[in-house]
């Protein structure tokens, strides 16, 4: 599966086409300098630690902004940390929220340690059996172009899509490290006062 | 609101849980309340976690993003193995949770009559939202009364 799967940074690249207003929230490493290398927007809160937190605070912003969409980038690891989130986050139902797992199968961030997925754990499945509205596993750029089509559509719950990418450390991009600046920045995207 | 439930947060629960304007959610372990108050917070919303004592042990690492970030936090948590406590599981956790949640930075308030609770909880929510703070309401295990078993 690695040899074949897609290149994480193009992935991202389309899923966050510029004419997309949604609210970005990331897991800790290789998501965040992905998401952080498409381009730094405002509307981007890049997480740096707290792993297993990306999905559930992609969770509290939906419910806080109904009106906007939400889309969490994470990875496998993060993402497992929080199996129970999933639960968490099919019964609240948010019909704003789309996790995107960037899926390598490995630990990335400290010494490409094979993870779970790489011996069959399922993501994607265990949001289904949560009750996430849709999920979906992807394996070409091909399909995540329809992806970035499919999430412009309404939902009626909380989308899981596991992208499978190659296990490869990029040079990294790094967003900003000041946890409280990209609190506010993304504040006043929204017209809320800092603090 | 977010919870895991505790006997002694049941009319809190039932409260918010019937109240059209609050939003409550469930959840599997306490930390993903943690990181959901924050999320909330950067869309502008105000929220509370309710958990007991147990469960503050889940949320250590994760506390981490409202101190760093400077989120309002407010954890309302209902104390366990402190007082009249008849089950040896809940004693190592009820001792260890103020010294727990000041460690990571969490500011740590007590409630041990049921008017000391109203005003503290006014408080700490004024500290939490108006002053950016992270803080804990440790309610008494004397307070709440031996669980009937």
């Amino acid at each position: 599966m690695a040899d074949k799967a897609m290149n994480r940074r193009k992935a991202v690249e389309l899923l966050l086409a510029e004419d997309d207003d949604c609210l970005v929230v990331t897991g800790l490493g290789s998501p965040s300098y992905d998401v952080h290398a498409a381009g730094d927007r405002d509307q981007t809160y890049y997480l740096w630690g707290a792993m297993g937190g990306a999905a559930l605070v992609g969770l509290g912003l939906a419910q806080a902004r109904p009106e906007k969409r939400v889309m969490v980038v994470t990875g496998d690891g993060e993402q497992l940390m929080a199996l129970g989130g999933l639960a968490t986050i099919a019964v609240a139902k948010p019909r704003n929220l789309d996790v995107i797992v960037l899926d390598n199968q490995h630990f990335g961030e400290t010494g490409m340690q094979p993870s779970h997925t790489a011996q069959g754990v399922d993501l994607a499945k265990i949001a289904e059996t949560c009750g996430f509205a849709e999920t979906a596993t992807l394996v070409s750029l091909d399909a995540v172009k329809g992806l970035h089509e499919r999430l412009q559509q309404a939902t009626e719950g909380p989308r899981l899509f596991v992208l499978k990418v190659k296990a490869e450390a990029l040079p990294r991009s790094l967003p900003p490290r000041d946890p409280t600046f990209i609190k506010n920045r993304l504040r006043a995207h929204l017209g809320l006062l800092p603090c | 609101m977010s919870y895991v439930p505790d006997a002694g947060h049941t009319s809190l629960i039932n409260l918010l849980s019937n109240d059209a304007e609050v939003t409550c959610n469930v959840l599997t372990s306490e930390e993903e309340g943690v990181a959901i108050a924050v999320g909330a917070w950067l869309g502008g919303m105000r929220s509370v976690l309710l958990l007991q004592s147990s469960g503050v042990g889940n949320c250590i690492n994760m506390l981490s993003l409202p101190v760093l970030t400077r989120s309002p936090l407010l954890m309302l948590v209902t104390m366990r193995g402190e007082w009249g406590e008849f089950n040896p599981w809940q004693v190592p956790m009820g001792r260890a949770t103020q010294a727990a949640l000041e460690a990571i930075g969490v500011s740590v308030v007590r409630a041990e009559t049921a008017v000391d609770l109203i005003e503290t909880v006014e408080q700490a929510a004024t500290m939490a939202y108006e002053a950016d703070q992270q803080v804990a309401v440790l309610i008494g295990q004397r307070l709440l009364g031996k669980k009937t078993w």
